[in-house]
């Protein structure tokens, strides 16, 4: 009989994780459409802003592979560069509103008592603004805009994060590892840095790549509305609300900017189920 | 059983509280003075100051809220800067249909997502079982506006069977109703299938089996009874994803309900409408779950005599 070989948890996850084809494809693609965004400039075919008054609404060609818009510009190309606008909201929202979750989350399952108490009842607040509406009067607030939308995105994402993580401190701070660490005098702060958050942030990883998918739909879904970027963006929401005009007329023009929205938040959902297997983790 | 249900109502108090403040400092918040927001734009000194004063704003803060409390819960949310008619009969003319549209958009979800949850748990590992994952994973990933588009192309440009748009009878009713409910039948799927999931082991489930029950009667009967009770707590949550899914939803289909009209009031800035949508939308939100949080007592004992 062999004694079961001992996996540090890093190389325990990659070892599921591995097995899970689809979570790994989906991994792939998404890497292929950050690259696709971020080198832009040398990818795209066309200048996205560049009206070709020969070739209005034209369907898929060879030279237009997703068509023309109602100024000639090149569908593919705007997508691509939509990406850097898309991905950002979806991106950089889900990251900050996880990482503040995540820190109101820790101080309130460490602290408890009155901080514990406050912090839950402003979630409380938060979570009863239903779905989008948060965001909506975060951006009634501040005006529509891009930037206004990442914040507003954020802010609708933070309590989900901070109940996430009070729970998991609330278990971790009475494991014998974290007693043991505490009776030896280690710091506060190094206590919640180093022994407490390793513990609570694979949840966070999942949550995360779950909230990404979500961020971009509600970022899209503000565009979409008129409330978040503004034309002539080719934000992929704005460039369906453009496209909307155009129904039956030049179904490409909704076609592929959707298609775009759908497949990038289809990945980060297939790849935060992955994570969630490979990490054993259970939401709620 | 009185006890819990006080304590829950009691419990909704101070959120709708923290709610009425955060809507009240809205305004307040907002760049600029809000007695000429509310005057207009092109409003004359005269008219902003006598604005200010209808507005109360030249009062101390605290009693700026009180009479703000007060009117609210005698409903006077004030008038309307676009319309000039007050705010309860603006919101009041949208309010049924956006009633009709979340209704039934809940209706076909629960049950089509209850039962896709309940099939895909009872042939977990095999091939339905990750076809109906599949398809729910797909329909959490779907952005309603998009779909609501491609059906408008569909069924309305190309084959001409259902209206475009618009609030006329059952048939203008189908596509909205549709768009809104995928997100939240995906949602429920995915939830019930493993909450089912869950169940199936549970002793009293091998108990009901071999105690000789017909298959029919142990999934029925006795697991996915006690799937449920999870799963509607999920769904009183999901009526907010359904809400702020209403706002999209009406704008696509020109639906002439509250979402819709919480839209065009931001880009009017009509904020007397804002605010008191805001309020009402989240405080109509905390009821519901409210409801289904004593639903979930009425459910599940255990719950209940803890509390």
């Amino acid at each position: 009989m062999t004694a079961p070989a001992i996996r540090s948890p890093a190389r325990e996850f990659w070892r599921r994780f591995r097995r899970r084809h689809t979570a790994l494809v989906a991994a792939a693609i998404i890497a292929l459409i950050v690259f696709a965004a971020a080198f832009a400039p040398y990818i795209a075919p066309y200048d996205p802003a560049a009206a070709d008054y020969d070739a209005l609404l034209q369907a898929p060609t060879w030279a237009h592979l997703a068509g023309t818009d109602s100024y000639g510009r090149d569908i593919l190309s705007r997508i691509i560069w939509g990406g850097r606008v898309s991905l950002a909201v979806g991106l950089i929202s889900a990251f900050a509103g996880g990482l503040i979750g995540t820190i109101m989350g820790l101080v309130s399952g460490w602290s408890g008592g009155w901080v514990d108490a406050l912090l839950m009842r402003l979630c409380d607040v938060l979570f009863a603004f239903p779905g989008l509406l948060l965001a909506i009067a975060v951006v009634a607030l501040l005006g529509p805009g891009v930037g206004n939308v990442i914040w507003a995105v954020a802010v609708f994402s933070v309590p989900v994060f901070a109940r996430l993580v009070r729970g998991s401190t609330l278990v971790l701070k009475q494991t014998q590892y974290v007693q043991a660490a505490r009776s030896i005098g280690v710091s506060r702060f190094r206590l919640i840095l180093h022994h407490i958050l390793p513990g609570a942030l694979p949840a966070v990883i999942v949550y995360m790549s779950l909230r990404i998918g979500s961020a971009i739909l509600v970022g899209a879904a503000l565009s979409f509305i008129g409330l978040g970027a503004q034309p002539p963006s080719s934000e992929w929401g704005a460039m369906l609300a453009d496209g909307r005009s155009y129904l039956g007329v030049a179904d490409h023009l909704t076609l592929f900017p959707g298609l775009a929205i759908f497949i990038v938040v289809l990945c980060f959902n297939i790849l935060g189920d992955g994570l969630r297997d490979a990490l054993n983790q259970k939401l709620q | 059983m009185p006890v819990f249900f006080l304590k829950r109502l009691l419990g909704a108090v101070p959120v709708l509280f923290a709610v009425s403040l955060f809507v009240f400092g809205f305004v307040r918040l907002l760049p600029g003075d809000p007695a000429r927001l509310v005057a207009g734009a092109d409003a004359t000194e005269q008219e902003v100051a006598s604005a200010r004063e209808a507005l109360g704003l030249d009062r101390p803060i605290w009693e700026q809220y009180l009479r703000y409390a007060g009117a609210t819960l005698h409903g006077d949310f004030g008038i309307s800067s676009r319309t000039h008619e007050p705010v309860i009969e603006v919101i009041g003319a949208r309010f049924l249909p956006t009633l009709w549209l979340t209704l039934a958009a809940m209706g076909w979800a629960t049950l089509t997502g209850g039962l896709l949850g309940v099939w895909a748990g009872v042939k977990r590992g095999r091939w339905q079982d990750q076809a109906a994952m599949l398809v729910a994973i797909g329909g959490l990933s779907f952005p309603g506006f998009w779909l609501g588009l491609l059906l408008i192309d569909l069924f309305s440009v190309h084959l001409g069977w259902l209206p475009t748009g618009g609030y006329d009878g059952w048939r203008s009713l189908l596509m909205p109703s549709f768009t809104l409910g995928v997100g939240v039948a995906a949602v429920l799927a995915r939830f019930t299938r493993s909450a089912f999931v869950d169940v199936a082991g549970e002793d009293f489930v091998r108990t009901a089996r071999s105690k000789g029950l017909t298959e029919r009667r142990v999934i029925w009967r006795h697991a996915a009874r006690n799937a449920l009770i999870p799963v509607v707590t999920l769904t009183g949550l999901e009526f907010g994803t359904l809400l702020g899914g209403a706002i999209v939803v009406e704008t696509v289909f020109a639906w002439p309900g509250l979402g819709r009209l919480l839209v065009d009031s931001i880009s009017f800035r009509d904020y007397p409408v804002i605010q008191a949508l805001i309020l009402l939308l989240s405080a109509e939100f905390v009821l519901i779950n409210l409801v289904v949080d004593v639903l979930y007592g009425v459910l599940n004992p255990a719950i209940r005599l803890r509390s």
